[in-house]
């Protein structure tokens, strides 16, 4: 046992000093760090397309007069000056807007909108809504309709999803689970083939230069094989385990600056209209009010991702992620290393890893149209009771909510699962990591299988 | 020391040992020969329980071969390899810790081997910027580095210079000296004369000879004698007690001769018929070198399978 421990250390310390792993480990938070920035610059650039506007509207036609509703950043205003004289005046106002609407407005870009500064695009929009919505009024008006019937017409509807849970109605996190969802299947089917492979090429470094048959007269191929797969987990879950941190502390670092940034604008008002990106500047904050119902609060779209993204779990996602990637890891990892014993370089493993890799890969390729938008269905449920498809069917499955029984039937497989695949491989590499300068088949596979010890 | 006994070894196909049994004595310098693919690699693997033997059994010191015996046992495998992005001293260490040596020790008798072989400045270098000797050193370092009871080279000199040999080749004999038992195999035949005391031969998986190196090769003498002489050249009718196997005549009247003597007659017979009509500067018998036994061994056997 004591040199397995051995074993797992060299593995361990041998990639942890790569210069690779440094880089991967600071490079992820240094992405989080500057996304960060991004997300900063953007809601700091915001202040400028909050910045209150006035719309001059020259109404040749009569039909929009005084019928501008005015916005929280928008304010209309009619003007009856000459044209040259009012486009004098946007010269000196440089954040105004001057909104010509001729008698045949209806005609193709027939109303014009001018502005010192390019004009933007939230502002566009509005106005182009309005009258529309202004313009198709008037028509329906003309046609007949009386005002109180369109108004009765005219219905806005949003929808508010909620499900109802033990505590009560909850707002209901399809978006983020969704998010959620992809984002696990990913993570696990990435780093299940990273780790892998790295065990993998461990093999066969040791099986090209040979260093195997002075270790095998040491050890037994089996405490070999099991001191590289678990030494390599552990630099996976190293891997992991920094990631979170560094990029916990970036995020909180970055929440403080950018926060305490924010709060000195002289706005109120921006303050709390920038809060959206401050929540998800801030997880502390995500994870404290996790499971309480967001503000009962009109929401833009965005907003209503970033709170539902409280009513996931991270806490029970990020278990089942650790759970799923060290059991799906050994159990794929342990494969990989037969696979490695079985070649002798890297660019013969092709034909055994196309089989080994298929489930992963399919499930993987479900996941993005069928999995995630049916988390509950038959299929789903037995791809995550399969050992080798377990792990990226359960990671999208987990954030909408699995049954416990099932979770618990998925569980037992995995660990079943994986003890067969390290029995199976063992057998293989034993006898493999000695053959040199053979073509290997499957034949000569079960062939090693059945040998004696 | 190692007594091995009716080991059988079958893989997929081919029969790698077949009732295989040897005995090395301790202290000895044991030479495992036989040409490529007889078996040797298959028994060396099994004394080093890397594989099983389908039966058979082996004893090391009087007990059967075990996990414990790992310690006591130091191996250079014919191919050698190391870690190529481990920095050499770390491996070194890592190496004799797998034996179960303590950190600590492992490192002083690094040093104490790194001098001796004078390669104590690469502690900190990588394997793949060294050269191919310095890493056969290195990996001989590992062998021998948890002084072991019983050491197995396999193929010891191959990769190595002439001068690495000889350094090598004193290494062997001292760890001999001090008490290590060596095993190596080879089928480099001038090595086996120079080092071994004790040989066995292996064939086509089986063991077709071994022995005493002295002995053997004096099983083998076949009153084949040679004699250089100084004079005219000598003309034979028949009366001779020998039979001449080769002349060869040179310039200075200086001749040789390759004799066989028949059974009735020895060396003195030969003396007394050649002394009145020569002048004899050499009789010596010819005692057939391991490579000669070896090659007429293995030939015998090919033609008997046949």
């Amino acid at each position: 046992m004591n040199k397995v421990l051995l074993i797992i250390q060299r593995e361990y310390l041998v990639r942890v000093k790569k210069k690779s792993f440094i880089v991967m480990t600071l490079l992820v938070p240094g992405l989080i760090l500057v996304m960060y920035g991004i997300i900063y610059l953007i809601a700091t650039n915001s202040d400028e397309l909050n910045k209150e506007r006035t719309v001059r509207v020259k109404d040749d036609s009569g039909v929009f007069q005084g019928k501008f509703e005015d916005h929280k950043n928008i304010k209309f205003q009619t003007t009856t000056e000459g044209i040259t004289k009012a486009k004098d005046d946007l010269r000196k106002n440089e954040d105004d807007f001057l909104l010509i609407i001729p008698a045949n407005y209806e005609k193709k870009d027939a109303v014009k909108i001018f502005s010192k500064k390019k004009p933007n695009f939230t502002i566009i929009t509005d106005i182009n809504d309005q009258m529309s919505d202004i313009a198709s009024g008037n028509s329906m008006v003309k046609a007949g309709i009386d005002t109180a019937k369109l108004h009765a017409i005219k219905s806005d509807i949003s929808i508010d999803a909620r499900q109802i849970t033990d505590k009560g109605e909850e707002d209901s996190s399809i978006g983020a689970a969704y998010g959620v969802g992809i984002a696990g299947a990913i993570l696990i089917y990435l780093s299940l083939f990273i780790y892998g492979a790295q065990v993998m090429r461990g093999v066969i470094e040791e099986k090209t230069s040979r260093i195997i048959e002075v270790i095998v007269s040491s050890v037994k191929p089996f405490q070999l094989m099991l001191g590289k797969i678990i030494g390599v987990g552990a630099v996976g879950l190293t891997q992991f385990f920094l990631w979170i941190i560094l990029s916990t502390a970036v995020t909180v670092v970055a929440g403080k600056v950018f926060i305490k940034d924010a709060i000195t604008q002289p706005q109120k008002e921006q303050v709390s209209k920038n809060q959206p990106v401050q929540v998800h500047t801030s997880p502390q904050k995500d994870s404290a009010s996790a499971s309480t119902p967001s503000a009962d609060v009109p929401q833009s779209p965005a907003m209503g991702f970033f709170n539902s993204l409280k009513t996931i779990n991270f806490g029970y996602i990020l278990s089942c992620f650790v759970f799923y990637f060290l059991t799906g890891y050994l159990l794929y990892s342990a494969l990989f290393a037969a696979v490695g014993s079985a070649v002798d370089s890297e660019t013969e493993t092709q034909q055994f890893m196309f089989p080994i890799t298929l489930p992963l890969l399919f499930t993987y390729i479900l996941s993005f149209s069928f999995l995630i938008n049916n988390p509950d269905s038959t299929l789903a449920f037995w791809l995550s009771v399969i050992p080798f498809t377990a792990p990226v069917a359960m990671m999208v499955r987990v954030p909408f909510g699995v049954p416990a029984w099932q979770l618990a039937i998925s569980m037992f497989m995995m660990v079943v699962g994986f003890l067969f695949t390290t029995w199976v491989a063992s057998r293989i590499y034993r006898v493999g990591i000695l053959m040199y300068g053979k073509k290997t088949s499957y034949k000569e596979l079960s062939k090693w299988f059945f040998y004696k010890e | 020391m190692l007594s091995i006994r009716n080991i059988v070894k079958q893989y997929a196909g081919h029969r790698a040992l077949s009732d295989v049994s040897l005995e090395v004595e301790k202290g000895t310098i044991f030479g495992l020969l036989g040409p490529n693919g007889a078996g040797k690699t298959s028994l060396i693997r099994i004394i080093n329980q890397i594989t099983a033997p389908d039966s058979g059994e082996i004893y090391f010191n009087g007990e059967k071969l075990n996990q414990s015996h790992i310690e006591r046992i130091g191996y250079l495998p014919e191919e050698r390899g190391l870690y190529k992005k481990m920095e050499i001293g770390e491996q070194m260490i890592y190496l004799a810790r797998l034996k179960g040596l303590s950190r600590a020790e492992a490192t002083k008798r690094i040093k104490y081997w790194f001098e001796k072989l004078e390669i104590q400045g690469w502690w900190n270098k990588k394997i793949e910027e060294l050269s191919k000797g310095m890493q056969q050193k290195a990996q001989f370092v590992a062998t021998v580095l948890h002084e072991p009871d019983l050491i197995i080279l396999d193929e010891p000199f191959s990769g190595f210079d002439p001068v690495n040999t000889e350094v090598i080749k004193d290494e062997i004999l001292e760890l001999n000296r001090k008490g290590s038992t060596i095993l190596f195999s080879t089928h480099r035949m001038e090595s086996v004369e120079e080092l071994c005391n004790s040989i066995a031969l292996i064939n086509k998986s089986h063991k077709i000879l071994d022995g005493r190196v002295k002995d053997i090769r004096n099983s083998y003498r076949n009153n084949t004698y040679l004699i250089e002489y100084t004079g005219y050249k000598l003309e034979f009718d028949g009366s001779q007690p020998f039979e001449i196997l080769k002349e060869q005549l040179s310039d200075d009247n200086s001749h040789m001769l390759k004799v066989q003597l028949s059974e009735a007659h020895s060396s003195n017979d030969v003396l007394q018929y050649l002394i009145p009509k020569t002048h004899i500067n050499m009789l010596q018998e010819v005692i057939p070198s391991m490579h000669e036994i070896f090659i007429e061994k293995v030939n015998q056997k090919r033609s008997g399978d046949e």
